[in-house]
């Protein structure tokens, strides 16, 4: 069955096109890409007024399963994910219990065959139990389908561990996924050390407690030659270490979210849990560093670090509620309003920060749209109006930071290996 | 009357605010010496003190104030409470509410939790101390000692020696003090101080003895460094050295110049005996004008529509 996209916006830098061009998908893959193309049998949609992009993938997300299936599972966090025209998603391994070894790995991959909405790419973690202290199984865990290797959640807080770590990776080739963060720094740090800590009154988490880390895991990589993927940076010192690290060369890159480049920490005066994330939000000028970062090429990728959370838990003292915000509906929609529309980014920069960053970055099968090439392509409608009310989730959980606004464009559809997983914006049940 | 509907920082409340506040528990001061210690005021008003953090002298001076008055105190602490079986502070506000308190005192060990009281219950707030950020009353009986032992608020330079960065007392005391045209100067060393003290809008000084001499009051806070991460300073022995207030001192300093703390005392720390017992230490003062001043809250907040104070 084949199926003729109509008079898009055709946006991939890799494939070197931006013009309004027609696409066949035949087969699961792209047949031809170009100009006034037909079909003898098949499905004409119209697109015209969208714009067609390779497909997105989210570098972090938290499923959630196994352990915390009332908060998300693989079904409806990847069903989460369509929604907000995501086509992959990389799962964090930081689950109940940990995502440790190959059969576990296994298990994520048997259960994104079964109900995967869109497709999953589980990270394993760098140690067992993400406690920092021993290697995992990386060995096993990349026989299985793990592409990248994480303690995320968590700092690995001994450099030396971190060191083995980096050492034992290079005979695989795989990223390393640094989440840093120095427990001796951060203590019981809740909110950006500065201005908030000091006027509502909660433990600060200094700047330095992720530049220290930063720094140091970059030296690290220069000395192994580790590939070495920052997650999440959230402050302008981090973006600077980047940015001079890959002036010297090093095999470094690194990912920002939405809520780090959209939000900053003077929001938090109302003592909204919603918006306790960890790095925590930092100043308006860190915010704007991290715009600064996407636009000259130091930040690959946007990443979500989707993290759903049970209300009753989110509901609980600022300083009691747990860290993070659900993240892969909104990204989109986020990044449209506020820097496509804005004109500070082009679509060809979106598939750059969304797609071929990050599949490049964590070493995912790359996709472009051109000839030949798997169907995974995400059609994204700029006009669309999207109030982010509790009722428009897919996700099982509600926390998010962004809650209330008024987003501009939406993605329309979402094509996975040629299936749809989102059409005319509703997500497609399996 | 007020232009708030609760107490929960200093910052919520206007200069007149605190002034009302302040003249008006200069009435309940005298009610405090009769025999017979009670008004009418809020007879049939309840009053739920909820101390979710151990506090003997707040609560027994709030548990005193509302008595005073004639409302019905209810204590909900932590020890007898709900929250220790597992139940959130949400669920304890709407029960609360569903059993119609009109005021809750609520003292807690996280900032902001006033602020979730408020979002689910209809009763008046009144903030008793939450984690490390504001303890509003304490701030209120402060201003109204100092006012009362010097004569005037504007102009004083009153010195908060200590733990800044964890204290809720100095978290309420200086913007109350810069409020009323007072200078507040923060004095403790760096480890000791918030990430930003130059926005809480005093001065900020790390050695006390040049600075003394130019004090109106030295306001010792109690060293508390359970709460605090890593050891910030070397010794007991050495803070009380460098910030302890004692005889020394005390004859360095103006002559006028009054001590406060608002309790418990570490003794030989922050303070020495013969200085929380001389006559320049006005400890007490501050305990007693606290039941004053939550009497004058409690009676604006409530009952103030009602009738007259003097009844």
């Amino acid at each position: 069955m084949a199926l003729l996209l109509k008079n898009g916006r055709v946006v991939d830098p890799v494939a070197r096109i931006d013009e309004i061009a027609d696409i066949i998908v035949k087969d699961g893959v792209i047949a031809e890409v170009g100009p006034d193309l037909k079909i003898e049998k098949g499905d004409t949609l119209d697109v015209s007024e969208k714009v067609v992009l390779p497909g997105l993938v989210d570098a972090h997300t938290h499923l959630r399963e196994p352990g915390r299936e009332d908060e998300e599972t693989v079904a409806s966090g990847t069903a989460a994910a369509a929604h907000g025209g995501f086509t992959a998603v990389c799962a964090m391994p930081n689950t109940s219990p940990v995502c440790d070894t190959g059969s576990k790995v296994r298990f994520i991959v048997e259960r994104a065959a079964e109900e995967g909405v869109v497709r999953v790419y589980p990270i394993g973690a760098l140690t067992k139990g993400q406690e920092g202290v021993a290697l995992a199984e990386i060995g096993d865990m990349l026989a299985e389908g793990a592409v990248a290797f994480s303690d995320d959640g968590r700092g690995v807080q001994s450099a030396g561990v971190m060191r083995v770590a980096m050492d034992y990776l290079k005979a695989f080739d795989a990223p390393l996924v640094a989440h840093c963060e120095d427990e001796s720094l951060v203590g019981h740090g809740v909110v950006n050390e500065g201005v908030i800590s000091t006027g509502l009154g909660m433990p600060g988490w200094p700047a330095a407690a992720e530049e220290v880390m930063v720094a140091r895991d970059i030296r690290l990589a220069e000395l192994t030659g580790c590939r070495l993927h920052l997650a999440h940076l959230s402050t302008a010192g981090s973006v600077t270490l980047v940015r001079e690290a890959k002036r010297r060369g090093v095999r470094v890159t690194c990912e920002v979210t939405p809520h780090h480049l959209f939000l900053d920490e003077d929001m938090l005066i109302g003592y909204d849990t919603n918006l306790k994330m960890n790095p925590p939000l930092r100043t308006a000028e860190d915010r704007l560093a991290l715009v600064e970062g996407l636009l000259d090429g130091t930040v690959d990728c946007i990443a979500t670090d989707h993290a759903p959370h049970a209300a009753h838990e989110k509901e609980l003292e600022f300083e009691l509620a747990p860290f993070g915000t659900t993240g892969v509906e909104t990204a989109l929609s986020l990044v449209n309003t506020n820097l496509v529309a804005t004109e500070k980014l082009s679509w060809a920069d979106v598939a750059r920060l969304m797609c071929h960053g990050p599949r490049s970055a964590l070493g995912l099968p790359p996709v472009s749209l051109s000839a030949g090439q798997v169907a995974d392509i995400t059609i994204v409608d700029p006009e669309a109006r999207v109030e982010v009310t509790p009722e428009w989730f897919v996700s099982r959980s509600r926390n998010a930071a962004f809650l209330g606004s008024k987003l501009l464009g939406k993605a329309s559809e979402v094509l996975v290996g040629g299936c749809f997983a989102l059409k005319n914006g509703k997500v497609v049940a399996r | 009357m007020l232009s708030c509907k609760h107490i929960m920082t200093v910052s919520d409340m206007t200069t007149k605010d605190i002034t009302t506040i302040l003249d008006t528990a200069e009435s309940f001061m005298e009610v405090n010496e009769r025999r017979i210690k009670k008004l009418p005021t809020l007879r049939g008003r309840t009053v739920v003190n909820l101390f979710l953090e151990p506090s003997t002298r707040t609560r027994t001076s709030f548990e005193i104030a509302s008595k005073r008055l004639s409302a019905d105190a209810i204590n909900f602490t932590a020890s007898s409470s709900a929250t220790v079986k597992g139940e959130s502070l949400r669920d304890t506000a709407k029960t609360l509410s569903a059993m119609a308190c009109d005021m809750v005192v609520i003292r807690h060990k996280y900032a902001g939790a006033p602020q979730m009281l408020a979002e689910c219950m209809d009763a008046h707030i009144v903030n008793g101390g939450d984690g490390m950020h504001e303890h509003p009353t304490q701030a209120l009986l402060d201003l109204f000692t100092m006012r009362r032992s010097l004569g005037r608020l504007e102009g004083l330079r009153v010195g908060i020696v200590g733990d800044i960065c964890h204290s809720r007392v100095a978290g309420s005391l200086v913007p109350a003090l810069r409020a009323v045209g007072a200078t507040p100067i923060v004095i403790g060393p760096p480890t000791l101080m918030p990430a930003r003290p130059d926005i809480l809008g005093a001065e900020v000084v790390y050695a006390l003895d040049g600075v003394l001499p130019t004090l109106d009051v030295a306001y010792m806070l109690r060293v508390q460094f359970e709460r605090a991460e890593a050891m910030p300073i070397p010794s007991n022995r050495e803070y009380a050295k460098l910030y302890g207030m004692n005889g020394k001192r005390l004859a360095a300093a103006r002559p006028e110049m009054i001590v406060m703390h608002p309790g418990p005392m570490n003794r030989g720390v922050e303070i020495s005996s013969d200085v929380a017992d001389s006559p320049r230490s006005v400890v007490l003062d501050q305990v007693n004008a606290g039941v004053a001043v939550r009497m004058a809250v409690m009676y604006l907040l409530l009952g103030g529509e009602d009738g007259g104070v003097a009844a």
